[in-house]
C-alpha cells in the first residue's frame, strides 16, 4: 500500500506533451467507437452512390462522367460533417464533469482542446481515405493524379481544422452534445446541399443562385474539384485559405474565453 | 516523505461562495496541520463539495481567502495543482475508454513517461483490485467499479495533499477497508488528506480531525473524541445529529 503514495512526483508536462497525451485519447476514442465515425461518413458515402448510379446519367450523360463532378463535393461533405464532433466531444467532456479532473492537474489549460483538434485530424483523414477509396473503387481517377490528390485532401484537411474553432467555440456555448449536433447538423446540411456538391447552379432559381454563390462550401467545393483535377486555380485557394484564416482568427479566441468561462 | 515546510496544509477564512441566488458558503474557516487525515462532515448540500473544489482550484471563491501548503488557491492556483490530487464526486474518467488506457492518459498528463504510467496503472489497478477488468470499456464498469479507478487515477503521482471528495461512496466494506488503508499510508509518508464523507464511523475511526459544516458554516471542529466529550454524545452521529438537526432532516 506505502508505495503508492511514496516517491518523487515527476514535473508536470509540457503543453505539448499534454497536448499528445489529449491527441492520444481521440485516437483511443476512434478506435472503441467507430461507429461515432462511421455513421456520419455514411451519409456522404450514400449521396455518392446515389446520385452516380441514380442521377449521374441525367445530370451528365453518363455515371462516369458525373463522378468526376461529384466527388470532391461529397468528400467535402463528409469532412465538414466529421468537423462536428469537435465541439461535439468537447461539450460531452463538460456535460460528464471529467474537465474537472483535467483542471485540478498542473497542464496547460487548453490542451484539452488543442489534443481534441489533433484528434479530429485523424478523423478527417480517414473520413477523406474512405470517400476517396470509395471513388476510386467506382472508377474516379482524379486526374490531378497523386498530387493533385494530396494537395486537395491536404486543403481540404486545413480548412476543416480551422473549421474545428468554430464547433469547439459552439460545443461550449450549447447545453447538451445533442444540442451541439442539431445545431450543427441544421447549419450543416443547407449549406452542403445548396451548393455546388451535386449540380451546377446554373439550373437553379435566381435567388437559390445567389446563395449558392455566396456560400463558402461552394467556393471549397471548386477550389477542390480544380486541385483534384489538375488544374488549380489560385483564386479559390487563396479565397479557402483566407476563410480559414478567418475561421480561427474569430474562434480560437472565442473557444479559449468560452472554456475558460465554463470550465 | 515531504519536509513539513507548511506546517498547516490547509488554511481557508471567511471562504464564501454563492451560486445563483444560494449561498453555498457563507464563511468557512478551516485550518488543518500538515501530515494529518482531515474530515469535512455535512448534510447534503452543506457545502463540503463547494468547499474542497475551491480549495483544489476549480472554483473562484466570491469571499474569503485560502492557502493550500502556503501557495494562494487563487492567485498560485498552479503552485497548488502541482502539489495536489483530487478525487471528485462525480466519476471523471472517460466510459469510452478501458480501465487501464484512462490510466495510461491521466498518467501522462500527470508527468509520468510511457514505461512509468504503464508501470504506474499496472501497481494501481492491482491495489484497487481492477487488474482484472484493467483492459474493458470504463461503460462496462459497476459503479463500485468507476469509483476504484476515480480514486486509482487520483494517486497516479504522489501528492502533499489529497483531496477525497467522498472516496468511499458506493463501494463495498472490503473496497472501503481498502481506501483507508490507503489514506493512512498517505498521511504516514507526510501527506496530509482532506476527505469528505457520509459515513461518519469511518470519519471517526480514520480522521485526526473534523470538521462539521452546516449552511455553508463550519458549526463544529476539534478530534472526534473531542467532538463527542464536548457534546456529550457516544458517537459521531449523535453529534452530528445534535449539530445539525435543523437541516439533516429537509436535507435527507
Amino acid at each position: 500500500m506505502t508505495a503508492i503514495v511514496t516517491g518523487t512526483r515527476p514535473e508536470p508536462p509540457g503543453a505539448w506533451t499534454a497536448t499528445l497525451a489529449f491527441g492520444y485519447r481521440a485516437l483511443l476514442k476512434i478506435r472503441h467507437v467507430p461507429e461515432q465515425l462511421f455513421d456520419v461518413i455514411a451519409i456522404p458515402v450514400v449521396f455518392t452512390l446515389m446520385f452516380t448510379y441514380l442521377f449521374g446519367g441525367a445530370l451528365a450523360g453518363s455515371p462516369g462522367r458525373y463522378l468526376p463532378f461529384l466527388l470532391p463535393g461529397t468528400l467535402v461533405m463528409a469532412v465538414l460533417l466529421v468537423s462536428m464532433y469537435a465541439g461535439i466531444g468537447l461539450n460531452t467532456d463538460m456535460t460528464k464533469g471529467i474537465t474537472a479532473r483535467f483542471r485540478s492537474l498542473p497542464v496547460w489549460r487548453l490542451a484539452p482542446v488543442a489534443g481534441a483538434v489533433l484528434g479530429d485530424l485523424a478523423r478527417y483523414l480517414i473520413a477523406a481515405g474512405l470517400v476517396t477509396a470509395l471513388g476510386v473503387i467506382m472508377g474516379y481517377r482524379p486526374p490531378g493524379g497523386a498530387p493533385g490528390t494530396v494537395a486537395g485532401i491536404g486543403l481540404l484537411l486545413a480548412f476543416a481544422l480551422c473549421l474545428s474553432w468554430a464547433w469547439t467555440a459552439l460545443g461550449l456555448a450549447l447545453r447538451t452534445p445533442q444540442a451541439m449536433m442539431s445545431t450543427g447538423t441544421v447549419v450543416l446540411f443547407p449549406l452542403t446541399l445548396a451548393s455546388n456538391v451535386f449540380v451546377r447552379p446554373r439550373t437553379m432559381p435566381g435567388w437559390l443562385q445567389a446563395f449558392v454563390s455566396v456560400n463558402p462550401v461552394s467556393h471549397l467545393v471548386t477550389a477542390e474539384r480544380g486541385l483534384l483535377a489538375g488544374h488549380p486555380s489560385a483564386g479559390q485557394v487563396t479565397w479557402v485559405l483566407l476563410a480559414a484564416g478567418a475561421l480561427v482568427a474569430v474562434f480560437a479566441p472565442l473557444t479559449a474565453w468560452l472554456y475558460g468561462r465554463r470550465a | 516523505m515531504y519536509e513539513k515546510r507548511y506546517p498547516v496544509a490547509v488554511e481557508a477564512e471567511g471562504l464564501r461562495k454563492r451560486f445563483g441566488t444560494t449561498e453555498a458558503l457563507r464563511g468557512v474557516d478551516l485550518t488543518a496541520a500538515t501530515g494529518t487525515i482531515y474530515g469535512l462532515l455535512g448534510p447534503n448540500g452543506a457545502g463540503k463539495s463547494t468547499t474542497v473544489r475551491i480549495l483544489a482550484t476549480l472554483l473562484r471563491p466570491d469571499g474569503g481567502r485560502a492557502t493550500v501548503l502556503g501557495h494562494d488557491v487563487v492567485r498560485q492556483a498552479g503552485a497548488v495543482r502541482r502539489r495536489i490530487a483530487l478525487a471528485g464526486q462525480a466519476a471523471t474518467v472517460d466510459e469510452d475508454l478501458t480501465g487501464k488506457e484512462n490510466l495510461l492518459f491521466l498518467g501522462r498528463l500527470c508527468g509520468l513517461g510511457r514505461s512509468g504510467a504503464r508501470a504506474r496503472a499496472a501497481g494501481l489497478l492491482e491495489a484497487f483490485d481492477l487488474a482484472g477488468a484493467a483492459g474493458k470499456q470504463v461503460k462496462t464498469y459497476s459503479g463500485g467499479m468507476r469509483r476504484r479507478l476515480d480514486l486509482a487515477a487520483s494517486f497516479l503521482v504522489p501528492a502533499e495533499l489529497y483531496f477525497l471528495d467522498e472516496p468511499t461512496t458506493g463501494l463495498d466494506p472490503a473496497a472501503r477497508a481498502q481506501v483507508w488503508q490507503i489514506v493512512r499510508a498517505a498521511a504516514e509518508s507526510g501527506s496530509t488528506v482532506l476527505l469528505t464523507t457520509q459515513y461518519l464511523e469511518e470519519a471517526d475511526r480514520v480522521a485526526d480531525r473534523v470538521a462539521v459544516i452546516d449552511h455553508g458554516v463550519v458549526v463544529a471542529e476539534g478530534t472526534p473524541a473531542g467532538l463527542k466529550a464536548d457534546t456529550g454524545k457516544g458517537t459521531l452521529d449523535e453529534v452530528f445529529l445534535a449539530l445539525t438537526r435543523d437541516s439533516a432532516g429537509s436535507a435527507a
